[in-house]
């Protein structure tokens, strides 16, 4: 039987999940230059906020009324802990050196993940998420499971919105502005300080998006989730061009299906059989950024809404 | 503005400092057990188990397990002048950890046994700081032969390390026990294998798999998983297309819960069949109701049904500990309790008395010790294994582990 078209399914769903939490790395990074790896645990604070609202909730709650409350919870948390974070852990250090706000970056990161694990209530081990009841869908043999459904709308009407809102708003033009020259952009009148905020805002928003998908497509979260998906969401923005907000959606796409064809292809080639399993795919992913940087170190799509170093 | 952003960072430098100590004193400030009457000896029983993070489940089972038996051993005066009490580590279920760990408990002279750890690859990483000391280790949970056999466990055993005995059976027993059950009583004949690369999973995959062949099935299709990953619809894709009866998976329940639900939902509705490492509670919450029919072999008798079980159940009831004894919990109160009769052994040698190189006499002692324990008979044989080489199979039905099958494996 022909597994292609199943495997590039698998692939572009896993994809549009890292281009979600992509978004928020690539979009923080072109406007301040600053790698936020504590965005891996904002998306992570997100699903556990969906679950809270969940929790909280009368049980038996119809899905198509949870949902939208889930992914409404999300969003304030992990909006509410982004811009939390910008203001007290990256204001003070703008003028720092690069590497202070990245320490910190990393030690956010730590201490989000701890919080959880310490606080959350029964969250030192994995907590089961709900499910949308449904069998799953066929499309001559290729199944999509009724948890995806949320990603394959989730992740194209998110990418709509976000590229309206940076083209046509007023904000959105003062955003691109901000990342082309953030003094400039002052003179001009453009409030940076609230530009930023809403960077980091947009971004967390995004990534709790990604954190109901990831619930629903795994019916499990825990306090590490952010970590792993974190660093590939990273890898997906450079490889898509950091700073580029398509490139991150790019990138993750083609993070996630070459993850995928790797796992599925890599053994059958004559001598290869050692090295196509599954805990190799990582390894395939990253020849792949590997390459793309040797040949295109701006990424695949390149710097667009920044184009200083 | 230099001054306040300073202040701002000596803030959150504090803030996130005490949310560390704050984890870490929860971690090893954890010693457990009432300390008993005041007179006499004190020793202490160390464990070592992931206490948090994904295994925590079955880490934190073994724990409560040891401490019931010092709890009991100290209650009927087993040991007349020694109090015992516990002093539990996390090790994360990372070799890393594992060893600190074990350096730790060495350097404490009233360390005279360890009871510990979950994990096979962790056990490699301690054996040797435990034996360098003559600090005895017993594991109720590690199946990986090598650890008491060798590395050429296969062709020629030798024991590596004097002072690790184990209560559990190994993967030499399990993964074999496992193809037959899978085999001869459940007649499937095709199979997928995968597993996490780990000391224990990669080391049941192996044994399950040349049992397998060797009856006469076949191996469709071998794959193995990263254990950090959750997205296995790729691996679950190709099994589907395998047209494999059965999938068997080597490793634990964190990834076996969320690959037995995505083989299920990318259309292959076949049974995963894994070792003891998936035998918990958290694998049905992991993999939902489609869940039904996995199955999973777990060394020794089920606990619940042997007659030596019940007052162990009883009285872990009566304990009042928050989380459930888990798959290790019988072995880990026959290991902390293999110590305590090893130490009464070198006691009553000495004339009511620990002996000043106690540590030595106790890891000696061990390889004699037979009682009758939770899980049955225990006692070693002359590598440190069990001797008590029963095994079950149990089976998911409304979303519990309920046994179908005991038996001994005979070669």
């Amino acid at each position: 039987m022909n597994e292609l078209p199943q495997q590039l399914v698998n692939g572009l769903l896993l994809g549009s999940m890292y281009g979600l939490v992509a978004i928020g790395y690539t979009m923080v990074y072109g406007i301040v230059q600053l790698i936020n790896f504590a965005h891996g645990e904002i998306f992570m604070t997100g699903a556990f906020g969906a679950l809270t609202v969940w929790l909280w909730l009368p049980g038996g709650t119809s899905m198509w009324i949870a949902l939208p409350l889930m992914i409404m919870g999300a969003v304030v948390v992990a909006v509410a802990i982004a811009v939390g974070a910008e203001r007290f852990a990256y204001r003070p250090l703008r003028t720092a050196p690069r590497l202070a706000p990245l320490i910190t970056a990393i030690g956010l990161s730590l201490a989000l993940q701890q919080a959880v694990w310490a606080w959350y209530p029964e969250a030192k081990s994995a907590r089961t998420f709900p499910q949308i009841a449904g069998g799953p869908f066929e499309i001559g043999n290729v199944t999509i499971q009724t948890g995806d459904i949320f990603l394959v709308a989730a992740a194209p009407i998110s990418m709509a919105v976000l590229a309206y809102f940076v083209m046509k708003t007023r904000t959105g033009r003062g955003m691109q502005a901000t990342a082309q020259d953030p003094d400039t952009a002052k003179l001009m009148g453009v409030n940076t300080d609230r530009i930023i905020v809403i960077a980091f805002a947009l971004g967390a928003a995004f990534a709790a998006v990604g954190a109901v998908a990831y619930g629903l497509k795994y019916g499990e979260i825990n306090f590490r989730m952010g970590f792993i998906l974190g660093l590939k969401a990273f890898t997906a923005a450079v490889l898509g061009g950091i700073g580029n907000i398509y490139g991150a959606m790019i990138g993750g796409v083609v993070l996630g299906v070459a993850e995928t064809l790797a796992t599925a292809y890599i053994a059958d080639i004559p001598g290869m059989d050692k090295f196509g399993s599954q805990s190799w795919a990582d390894v395939w992913a990253f020849v792949l950024l590997i390459l793309v940087l040797l040949f295109r170190p701006q990424g695949l799509l390149g710097e667009r809404v920044a184009d200083r170093a | 503005m230099r001054q306040r952003s300073l202040i701002a960072i000596t803030a959150a430098l504090a803030a996130g400092a005490l949310t560390l100590t704050a984890c870490g004193s929860r971690d090893s400030g954890d010693k457990g057990s009432d300390s008993g009457n005041g007179d006499g000896t004190t020793v202490v029983i160390g464990v070592d188990a992931p206490l948090t993070g994904d295994l925590s489940a079955m880490g934190l089972g073994i724990k409560n397990s040891a401490d019931l038996a010092v709890r009991n051993a100290n209650k009927k005066e087993f040991v007349k002048g020694v109090t015992f009490k516990i002093e539990a580590l996390d090790d994360q279920a990372q070799p890393s950890a594992g060893q600190q760990n074990a350096s730790k408990f060495v350097s404490e002279q009233e360390v005279l046994g360890v009871v510990g750890p979950l994990n096979s690859s962790v056990a490699e990483s301690m054996q040797k700081v435990f034996d360098d000391n003559k600090l005895v280790e017993v594991s109720p949970a590690n199946t990986g032969p090598a650890l008491t056999q060798g590395a050429d466990w296969q062709k020629k055993k030798v024991r590596p390390y004097k002072s690790y005995f184990r209560t559990s059976t190994t993967d030499a027993i399990q993964g074999p026990f496992a193809a037959q059950y899978v085999y001869n009583t459940a007649k499937k004949k095709k199979v997928f294998v995968i597993d996490d690369k780990k000391t224990y999973g990669s080391g049941l995959a192996a044994t399950f798999t040349e049992e397998f062949k060797k009856l006469g099935g076949k191996v469709v299709g071998t794959e193995h998983i990263n254990p950090d990953a959750k997205d296995f619809s790729a691996v679950a894709t190709k099994v589907k297309n395998s047209g494999a009866e059965v999938v068997y998976y080597g490793g634990e329940y964190p990834q076996a819960g969320p690959l037995s639900k995505q083989i299920k939902a990318a259309g292959a509705k076949i049974p995963l069949v894994g070792g003891d490492g998936i035998k918990d509670d958290t694998f049905m919450k992991l993999a939902g109701a489609e869940a039904t029919g996995d199955l999973a072999t777990s060394v020794g008798a089920p606990v619940e049904d042997l007659p030596s079980a019940k007052q162990f159940v009883a009285d872990y009831k009566a304990a009042g500990y928050k989380e459930e004894y888990s798959a290790y919990g019988g072995y880990a109160y026959d290991s902390a309790w293999a110590i305590i009769e090893a130490v009464k052994k070198v006691v009553d040698a000495n004339g009511g008395k620990l002996p000043t190189d106690a540590r030595a006499k106790v890891t000696e002692a061990m390889q004699s010790v037979s009682f009758d324990g939770v899980t049955g008979k225990v006692s070693f044989d002359e590598y440190g294994d069990a001797t008590n080489k029963q095994l079950t199979v149990y089976a998911v039905k409304n979303g519990a582990w309920v046994p179908v099958k005991s038996g001994t494996y005979t070669g």
